[in-house]
């Protein structure tokens, strides 16, 4: 199209042009296509994390194998073999029912880790965001590029759990793989929320504070992860029903524990996209109205 | 080869509005290929907007622009491709090494790996950053920041270099090594447009320069033809005590010009020392007298009436 | 002369002469401005033991229904974890507040950079900075001890005395921390702070009675300091009072004197950097 445009605007005015044609240097760059665009951002994220990935270990690996030896094993074993436990998880070991639920805690946890205080260090801090947007790069395709690095970081350090997870005998069957893939969606619906609300965040002080505070926190506690949702107070279940924690656990224990319900398990799986493709319009959106204006 | 009708940069009638507040209001500008163009004035002047419309990361409100003749709304990421951007305020990953940084921004302009490192070992030498190629970016000075930002901008051979206030904040030696690589650049053929508020700065480095207040341009010629038409070859700086300062009016008729300022009297002449003697004939004692060369300052205060001191 | 320091008190002799003016007062004035602008973040510091309280309390409680209290006594689950949150929360708060907090002010404020150009010396600064997280705690605890009120979990008048408790804890953990943080080079480090608060936080019988490890591991979870902060509320909200309580707060004090001695020996390297 352009090539058509500038051609007949060259017919115009021969004689410029013609004197400047050939003088000087010709750029070797050029535009990458979509994909390639979001792939060289996630590319970007890979080389740093090549060099600081002892950095995100504690909070990546250890912080949920604490979790898993404190709720899984040690308060595990406080009600073993009690009534009210084995009718909570429908028989089966306490530890094999959290499983999945702490593989999806990780991820959303980490989800709105790396979706707040990265994303504003890329506008206002390190303000590399800006960098990419005035090279070939679009805004878009820098949104984008973070969320495949979370939603891929994540899918990672959930397979090294759940290699945890089997260790200590918490794995019931081969169904935790698409647990990890329905704690991976609820993962990346949550960071592209998250990542929208970054975006338009001019610091980070009370926001994100209360974002963790109010949201993040509350949404571990009150999805079911450790308890059915239905041991709350009725006024407080309702937090469940909006929280894609909780359709993510519920998706992820369906998968481990083999107990499929096809018509809860497609609610569930349609929210988390919906929430999921809302978040990434939302982000594309807000990172170009930042990165271009 | 389809290249280019006017220029490098082509715009006219270009303007810019943030809600309510109009940053750029009607700018005509031609840059042709290896020049080095300046933007001049004060901040609010409203040269960054104009750098950033030109560097395709900010939509026009009106006008028309031709940047590489493609249209930016259209083209953008295909003229991104082509040019290398200095931002005012450095934008560097500063948790990856200095090597890194440049290896990782050429692959966005969709250079091979081999190709960008070989490129960042030749910018590395440009930016005299070779012994510190592998550390990270973080503790490293202000000036060296800087040159590797530009050298950055190199990564991809750009046609044209866009440089926002490039040696704001470093000091003298800083930014006399800074001038030396552009000029370096200028003579290899790489057009550059260059926003500063130093005057100095403008006349070392610009061919050809445009001197912006109020989002309006309101001069424009090479530093020599903007000095010889807005002002006088030569200037007298006269410093009174307050109480025994004379009128402006009354010592006017010594120098072709007189400009009030707070603390001083600036005197436009051709020659300075001769005007000095005058002013001690007529009978004034100054605290302090100075002559100096005309400078672009004086062609701002000249053009809009203040100091470019803000 | 209206400028001039007070002359120091005697007991402050032990820091570098010039380092204190009698003015951490002026640090409290300080943090109370900025808090009135960030209310939100000050006030969500209330609701997170909340809402575990809610949460675990409520829904954990109903797997296990009744655990036997310091006494052997059975008591609700609620009434179990609350005490164990009520410490933890002192000790996040405090934490938090005497390491990333000063740190942040550090190293990108130059908050004390400004304040140290003032008469205000580093021994200022550190007590004020301490003060202020106790206050802050205090609040908290005081907060919560409300909400364990409202849910009938306050059984005994013994239970008024959770509050200096409380702070006694904070001041133990805000000591320690801020001896810590003269230790730290980068934000990295800071990995080894979240490393020792989170595993307290889980296993030092905060959700569960120490019977259930096996003994060796009784005797580790029984050398951390959380672990006492956690059998003294405990002890306090349930009315069950004994003298060896006082062991449990030695430990604290053992803390305080430790952490109060080597930040002030290290201040130097934390503010005059």
């Amino acid at each position: 199209m352009s090539e058509l445009a500038s051609e007949s605007s060259a017919q115009r005015e021969p004689a410029v042009s013609a004197a400047l044609q050939g003088a000087g240097p010709r750029s070797t760059g050029r535009a990458p296509g979509p994909w390639g665009g979001i792939l060289l951002v996630v590319e970007h994220f890979w080389t740093w994390y090549r060099r600081n990935w002892r950095a995100t270990a504690v909070s990546s690996v250890l912080q949920p194998l604490l979790f898993l030896l404190a709720f899984g094993v040690g308060f595990g074993s406080l009600v073993a073999g009690t009534g009210s436990a084995a009718e909570a998880t429908g028989g089966v070991d306490y530890l094999v029912w959290l499983a999945p639920a702490l593989l999806a805690v990780s991820t959303v946890q980490s989800a709105a880790f790396e979706s707040t205080y990265p994303v504003l260090s890329g506008f206002k801090w390190q303000r590399f965001y800006h960098a990419m947007a005035a090279s070939p790069i679009s805004p878009a395709q820098v949104a984008l590029g973070h969320l495949v690095w979370v939603a891929a970081k994540m899918a990672g350090s959930g397979a090294i759990y759940v290699i945890v997870i089997a260790l200590f005998g918490g794995v019931g069957s081969a169904g935790i793989v698409v647990s990890l893939l329905a704690a991976v969606l609820a993962g990346a619906a949550v960071a592209a929320l998250v990542t929208a609300f970054s975006a338009t965040r001019e610091n980070e002080g009370a926001a994100f504070n209360a974002l963790f505070r109010f949201v993040v926190i509350p949404m571990t506690l009150f999805s079911g992860t450790f308890f059915p949702v239905d041991r709350l107070p009725e006024w407080v279940q309702p937090l469940a029903f909006v929280s894609p924690l909780w359709h993510g656990t519920e998706l992820a224990r369906a998968a481990a524990l083999d107990r499929w319900q096809p018509l809860a398990a497609l609610g569930h799986l349609a929210y988390l996209v919906a929430l999921l493709a809302l978040g990434i319009a939302l982000s594309t959106r807000f990172f170009a109205r930042r990165l271009v204006r | 080869m389809l290249l280019v009708a006017d220029g490098l940069v082509q715009a006219r009638g270009l303007r810019k509005r943030f809600g309510d507040f109009e940053a750029v209001r009607g700018v005509d500008v031609d840059v042709a290929r290896g020049e080095v163009f300046g933007f001049l004035g004060p901040n609010g002047a409203g040269k960054s907007s104009t750098m950033r419309m030109i560097a395709c990361v900010s939509p026009r409100t009106d006008g028309s622009l031709q940047v590489l003749g493609m249209d930016p709304d259209v083209d953008g990421p295909r003229i991104r491709a082509r040019i290398g951007v200095v931002p005012q305020l450095d934008n560097l990953d500063a948790e990856l090494t200095v090597r890194q940084n440049l290896q990782i921004y050429g692959r966005y302009f969709g250079l091979s790996r081999a190709h960008v490192r070989a490129k960042a070992t030749e910018l590395l030498e440009f930016a005299q950053l070779t012994d510190r190629a592998d550390d990270e970016v973080e503790p490293l000075s202000g000036g060296m920041k800087r040159r590797l930002t530009i050298a950055r901008a190199l990564v991809n051979e750009p046609e044209l270099l866009l440089l926002d206030e490039p040696t704001t904040g470093l000091d003298p030696q800083a930014r006399h090594l800074l001038w030396e690589r552009l000029y370096r650049l200028k003579r290899e053929g790489v057009t550059q447009i260059i926003t500063t508020h130093y005057m100095d700065e403008a006349e070392q480095l610009c061919d050809r320069l445009v001197v912006m207040d109020g989002g309006v341009i309101v001069a424009e010629g090479s530093p020599a033809e903007l000095i010889e038409r807005y002002s006088t070859r030569e200037v007298l700086e006269l410093r009174f005590d307050p109480a025994l300062r004379p009128e402006a009016a009354v010592i006017a008729p010594l120098a072709e010009r007189v400009e009030e300022l707070p603390d001083r009297l600036l005197l436009y002449t051709a020659d300075g020392e001769h005007t000095h003697a005058e002013v001690a004939r007529a009978g004034f004692v100054p605290l302090s007298a100075l002559v100096r060369r005309s400078s672009l300052e004086d062609v701002f205060l000249r053009l809009t009436g203040r100091t470019l001191v803000d | 002369m209206t400028t001039q320091a007070p002359a120091p008190v005697p007991w402050l002799r032990l820091f570098p002469a010039g380092s204190y003016a009698g003015r951490s007062h002026a640090l409290l004035l300080r943090s109370a401005t900025a808090s009135g602008r960030a209310w939100l973040a000050f006030v969500s510091g209330f609701f997170e033991p909340v809402f575990y309280l809610i949460a675990m309390g409520q829904g954990l409680g109903s797997l296990v229904g009744m655990l036997p209290g310091p006494d052997g006594a059975p008591i609700s689950y609620a009434a179990f974890i609350a005490p164990g949150l009520l410490a933890a929360s002192a000790m996040n708060g405090a934490v938090f507040d005497a390491t990333f907090n000063v740190f942040f002010k550090l190293k990108y404020g130059r908050l004390y950079e400004a304040m140290l150009a003032t008469p205000l010396g580093p021994v200022d600064i550190a007590l004020g900075e301490i003060g202020w997280a106790l206050i802050r705690g205090g609040l908290y605890a005081l907060g919560f001890l409300s909400v364990m009120a409202g849910f009938g979990l306050l059984v005994s008048p013994w239970a008024l005395l959770a509050l200096p408790a409380a702070l006694v804890v904070a001041f133990a953990f805000a000591a320690v921390g801020m001896a810590a943080t003269s230790f730290m080079r980068s934000w990295q480090d800071f990995d080894l702070v979240t490393l020792a608060i989170l595993p307290m936080f889980l296993f030092s019988t905060t959700f569960y009675p120490l019977s259930v490890y096996p003994r060796w591991l009784q005797i580790v979870v029984e050398c951390l300091p959380l672990f006492h902060a956690v059998e003294l509320m405990r002890g306090l909200t349930t009315g069950v009072v004994h003298l060896g309580m006082l062991g449990h707060l030695t430990y604290f004090v053992v803390m305080i004197a430790v952490g109060v001695t080597v930040a002030s020996r290290r201040l130097d390297v934390l503010l005059l950097r």
